[in-house]
């Protein structure tokens, strides 16, 4: 296939596997690959196992699903419940729990609970049910916000009353610093999001190597792309000259895609935005611009703030801090599984318990980057064994 | 004679026998079904294998079959792989009041063409009609006969080291379904392999390929088959991800949803479990059969990672190919 086999190149895989193995790495070092879908891709491409013994590989907060707060997900139940209301909605978010159910479980007592594949689906439900109201549940980063403005531009020019967005976006930058400050977190190194790098542009991340001496690479989805990534975030620490490589050039520019950012800025505002497992953060989400209220389902049904309970036993904010790694958690594989998942992260599609879940439970051969991490501990990198 | 299925065709008066004489029994008549009794009175054999499945698919029409191919295919396929030779057929139809009969005779049309294939007779059925809404068009339910001769030794019983093979490209009908409702088109278009593979399955034990286990690729495809294989078992299966056939289409796909084809559902496929001695003739069997031309030995059965369905990438790294969780697709089959 092509645009996808020239990336998959066993061949060239090989040699780049063999020279990442090799890399003489002189301390220990802790990379963040930020997003969802390279948490997956890692996994199934079984990249994780080929990183020198001294690199720890986490996740980060960048799966969608797994980050959004379950408070959110109450204010959707409470919604759905509305016989006025079709909720539309992402499939991944219709398993998760919030405080007491999930949506599954609020569309099996009746509740108009729609999958969309599509943020345009949902305007089209719209159209074609002018007598209801239709709420598109707006999750997701920089990558799916500018498709949900176009939504609101195109309701807004054709008149369509009945199409509302439950906010909860969220932009990547301020989480990212927030783990760097944060005092139980380790990062030296990023792989940096390849799509949401396209609409920002690799620009937007200059103040991780400026400010905190971060090591960062621009990252696409294939084999080739992310062990060339892995091994220019290895190559600038161990040299000592932490930079932004964008490997990724086939798609990521500097400055992004300038037509998405103006979308963006012309429907949506900064607001503060609560994050699973690193808490409020100031200007770290999107909500719709004052202009725009009308179609702000918190102000049409008068949705008040619900602070949300999360599965005290649940270990997925830790996850998401790149804290610890999936079978560090107690409940991982035994009574958390994706058949029965007790938390977000074992959820989503994206989801890094879901993705250790499904591919890293090799006997034998369980991944470098948990070598010497006992389970249940809070290991820094320091303490992982060579 | 309306166009449309009406209430009334299934009150059991004088339209409902019309609707059986003349859409039904033109085009599947045969000894056994023509008296239209109670029930069919047909020639046994000593051990028998039975089955029964429904259909629901949406759209009932789609690239590569109907819902009454599959109704027929699905149920040839149960009997099959069981190592039984598919003898009579039942068919029952749930129509929706409304629902053309244009479509319905399209659709009998497939299901009298897949039981000439499969060389298959359906010796009884039924029909009923529901109000508007109650159903969506047409459901489908089949029950199937076959009668079991001698299976080869070791049947029902894999050892480490025998070869597992396919009998050709994976994951067709299940993307062929999916990109049909939503309107997707590709440089490389999709069909349904929707087929009987008794013919497939008695070339391999007629041949006395000693296979240990045979098993229909349906809902969840390969992935999902495997796995069920596997669980609980003292052994596990190795997987060579470079040797799973895929069709260019189905590969476009998958890629372009995020979805593993692995998982998608097959109408005529079947994953076998041979003998390691016997693996390359089974290949060659497999190969000579019009369904068999893209059949590939996929992997082994190893004691290496019990419970387990472990793949190898083809740049060699090593990973589990575990369950999915949720159906992603519903109604389709």
């Amino acid at each position: 296939m092509r645009y996808v086999d020239e990336y998959r190149e066993p061949r060239l895989v090989r040699e780049l596997m063999d020279e990442l193995s090799g890399l003489r790495v002189p301390r220990p070092l802790t990379i963040m690959e930020v997003c969802g879908s390279h948490t997956m891709a890692l996994s199934r491409f079984g990249l994780r196992k080929v990183l020198p013994p001294e690199v720890r590989l986490v996740s980060g907060p960048g799966c969608p699903v797994c980050v959004t707060p379950s408070g959110y997900l109450d204010q959707a139940i409470a919604l759905a419940r509305r016989p006025e209301v079709i909720l539309a909605s992402f499939g991944d978010l219709l398993r998760v729990r919030g405080s007491r159910q999930s949506l599954e479980e609020a569309r099996a007592e009746g509740g108009d609970v729609r999958v969309v594949y599509s943020v345009l689906d949902a305007l089209e439900l719209a159209r074609t049910n002018p007598e209801r109201a239709v709420v598109f549940l707006a999750i997701g980063f920089e990558t799916t916000a500018p498709t949900d403005a176009a939504a609101v531009a195109q309701a807004e020019d054709e008149g369509i009353a009945n199409f509302y967005l439950l906010t909860e976006l969220k932009v990547m930058p301020p989480p990212m610093r927030a783990l760097l400050e944060a005092p139980d977190v380790r990062v030296d190194g990023f792989l940096l999001p390849g799509h949401v790098s396209a609409i920002v542009g690799w620009g937007a991340f200059r103040f991780l190597p400026e400010e905190y001496g971060a090591a960062c690479a621009v990252a696409g989805f294939e084999p080739l792309d992310l062990l060339r990534a892995l091994a220019a975030v290895i190559v600038q620490l161990t040299e000592g000259r932490p930079s932004i490589a964008n490997t990724y050039g086939r798609v990521v520019t500097e400055e992004g895609n300038l037509a998405a950012q103006g979308l963006l800025r012309k429907h949506f505002r900064p607001v503060s935005s609560h994050w699973r497992g690193i808490g409020e953060l100031p200007a770290s989400g999107l909500g719709l611009q004052p202009g725009l209220t009308h179609r702000d389902a918190r102000v049409a049904f008068s949705l008040k703030p619900v602070q949300g309970r999360e599965n005290p036993a649940c270990r997925c904010g830790e996850v998401l801090r790149g804290a610890i790694t999936p079978p560090e958690c107690p409940l991982f594989s035994g009574r958390c599984t994706p058949a029965s998942p007790q938390g977000a992260c074992m959820v989503s599609s994206e989801g890094t318990c879901a993705a250790y879940f499904r591919y890293e439970r090799l006997a034998g051969s369980a991944p470098l980057s948990d070598r010497g991490t006992p389970a249940g501990a809070n290991p820094k990198a320091e303490e992982v064994a060579p | 004679m309306s166009e449309r299925v009406l209430l009334a065709h299934g009150g059991g008066g004088g339209l409902a026998r019309q609707l059986i004489l003349n859409e039904v029994l033109p085009a599947l008549t045969n000894p056994a079904l023509a008296p239209l009794a109670d029930a069919a009175v047909v020639e046994g054999a000593p051990r028998l294998a039975f089955t029964t499945d429904a259909y629901v698919v949406t759209p009932a029409f789609f690239p590569g079959g109907d819902i009454g191919r599959l109704a027929v295919c699905g149920t040839v396929n149960d009997l099959a792989v069981s190592g039984a030779r598919p003898l009579y057929l039942s068919l029952a139809a749930i129509l929706e009041e409304g629902f053309p009969l244009r479509d319905l005779r399209l659709i009998l049309a497939s299901v009298k063409q897949a039981a000439l294939e499969a060389g298959v007779v359906v010796v009884t059925g039924d029909t009923k009609v529901v109000e508007r809404g109650a159903a969506d068009g047409v459901f489908l339910t089949s029950a199937g006969v076959g009668s079991v001769g001698r299976l080869p030794p070791g049947w029902g019983a894999p050892e480490p080291g025998d070869a597992l093979l396919v009998n050709g490209n994976l994951g067709d009908h299940g993307f062929t379904i999916l990109a049909a409702r939503e309107g997707l088109t590709f440089e490389h278009p999709l069909k349904s392999d929707a087929a009987p593979l008794n013919g497939l399955v008695f070339a391999l034990l007629d041949a006395e390929v000693r296979v240990r286990l045979m098993r229909d690729l349906t809902r969840g495809g390969l992935g999902a088959a495997l796995n069920e294989w596997v669980s609980g078992r003292p052994w596990g299966f190795d997987v060579q991800e470079s040797q799973l056939p895929f069709s260019p289409g189905v590969r476009s796909l998958a890629e372009l949803l995020g979805l593993d084809p692995v998982f998608s559902a097959n109408e005529g496929k079947l994953l076998a479990v041979v003998h390691t001695d016997d693996a390359t003739r089974a290949l060659e069997l497999m190969h000579d059969h019009p369904l068999g031309r893209e059949a590939a030995v996929i992997g082994r059965v190893t004691e290496a990672n019990p419970g387990l369905v472990v793949t190898e990438t083809a740049f060699g790294s090593r990973r589990i190919l575990d369950q999915p969780a949720g159906d992603p697709l519903p109604r389709i089959c």
